[in-house]
């Protein structure tokens, strides 16, 4: 049995290193985007073979998924080959890799051994989630109750990043709402890729809600839920048109709807200082205890799904509006 | 019984694995776009039912089976549509099929 599981190891890390080499190499952008997608998908299978059914979802769902999907949106604007550099001059980046490589591993010479039992993150926090977990949280799904109750900063602070990205891409490129009615083309554009989308959609859609909602006890979450989501309404964009995607979610609503979502996780934690706890301590939100911590978990959960699921439609927004082809 | 539905798995698993290294080699081989998306899309349905409806037998009326089985609908919803879409994406930006042979040259054969 373990005899497989490493040779099942070997081929993806080999596989893991042929991809980074192609990419290295390749110059077409087209491929370098869809072998990114490949790594991720590799990655998120190594996740799965660590155990760590989390991260390999959201690894899959975002890295192989959404980023994929931005990333082609974005070469579509830019154009699909590297530009190739004259006067290729190698010294100065070798040697500012080399620094930087060798500042890198300085700075490793301090961490602990690899797998050293006895090391400080081993000993001291890990032992606290798995034994109380189940009594302070009561949630089955251990990764969710550090990632909303006991790191809920952390998260919070994730969720702002998204946010903030939001800000940054509008501020920059802006969406181009543009004015004409939605086409509804008769026949149909694309008839085959149309009736299976139409088709799809709303299975997306309810795994996405699966997703967000059963977070607590199975793998997933708010990140997750809101990727899964926001990927229906590309489908829909994609294979019909933008203003009839534009005209099902305005881009309008999704502003507001996406800070909404930052808010309910903040307000969360400020109601939690209201009934006299600290902030985001789920404790105090209801008489008990434990079922404080669900609501708490279930609220923010929400807003993160929000959130991530306005941002991410809306980036794909401002990217494919500026495209000069109808996609 | 258990034999049967052993030897029943292990004949499904071997035709999956079949088609699967074909397809493979058949990305490989053929010279051409399209025949290589072919190959490929072989992969993509057949194989994927056969090593599915092995992997069923073995796990037996469980709840894995109803995952199986609702991957494999999911597969064949989605691929087939997939590599319509990327022949499609490929015949609209101009990339024709090679023929080995081309209409006029086999009109001329029908002639002479």
């Amino acid at each position: 049995m373990s005899n497989i599981n490493l040779l099942i190891d070997i081929v993806l890390l080999t596989m893991l290193v042929f991809t980074t080499v192609a990419i290295i190499r390749l110059r077409s952008l087209f491929a370098i985007v869809m072998l990114s997608g490949v790594y991720s998908l590799l990655s998120a299978n190594i996740f799965v073979i660590l155990d760590a059914v989390d991260v390999a979802f959201t690894e899959a769902a975002v890295g192989a998924g959404i980023s994929t999907v931005l990333m082609l949106a974005t070469i579509g604007i830019t154009g699909y080959e590297q530009k190739k550099r004259r006067n290729h001059n190698w010294i100065a980046p070798l040697t500012v890799v080399l620094i930087t490589g060798a500042v890198l591993v300085y700075g490793t010479l301090d961490m602990p051994a690899f797998t050293n039992p006895n090391d400080p993150i081993h000993l001291h926090v890990a032992p606290r989630y798995i034994n109380d977990s189940p009594t302070e949280i009561g949630i089955p799904n251990m990764v969710t109750s550090v990632l909303a109750s006991y790191r809920g900063y952390d998260t919070m602070g994730e969720v702002i990043v998204v946010f903030a990205a939001l800000i940054g891409v509008l501020s920059l490129l802006g969406i181009r709402e543009k004015s004409s009615a939605p086409l509804h083309a008769e026949p149909p554009a694309r008839p085959i890729l149309q009736v299976m989308a139409k088709f799809m959609i709303p299975y997306i859609i309810l795994f996405s809600l699966y997703v967000q909602f059963h977070g607590d006890f199975g793998p997933g979450g708010g990140f997750q839920a809101g990727v899964i989501f926001s990927v229906a309404i590309i489908l829909y964009t994609l294979t019909f048109s933008q203003q009839d995607a534009m005209a099902l979610v305005p881009p309008r609503v999704l502003k507001r709807f996406a800070a909404i979502g930052v808010l309910i996780y903040g307000g969360t934690g400020v109601v939690s200082m209201f009934k006299g706890g600290n902030f985001l301590d789920y404790n105090v939100l209801v008489d008990d205890p434990l079922h404080g911590q669900h609501y708490g978990i279930l609220i923010i959960e929400f807003g993160v799904g929000l959130t991530v699921a306005c941002v991410m439609m809306l980036i794909f927004f401002a990217f494919i509006s500026r495209g000069d082809k109808n996609p | 019984m258990t034999f049967i539905i052993d030897a029943l798995s292990w004949v499904f698993l071997m035709l999956g694995c079949f088609l699967g290294i074909s397809g493979a080699v058949g990305i490989f081989q053929f010279k051409e776009f399209y025949s290589r998306v072919h190959a490929a899309s072989v992969t993509d349905t057949l194989c994927v039912f056969f090593i599915m409806a092995g992997l069923v037998l073995q796990s037996g009326f469980t709840l894995v089976t109803v995952k199986l089985v609702l991957a494999v609908a999911l597969l064949w919803f989605t691929s087939p549509v997939a590599s319509h879409a990327l022949i499609h994406a490929a015949y609209l930006t101009g990339l024709k099929p090679k023929l080995t042979t081309t209409r006029k040259e086999a009109a001329k054969r029908g002639q002479s």
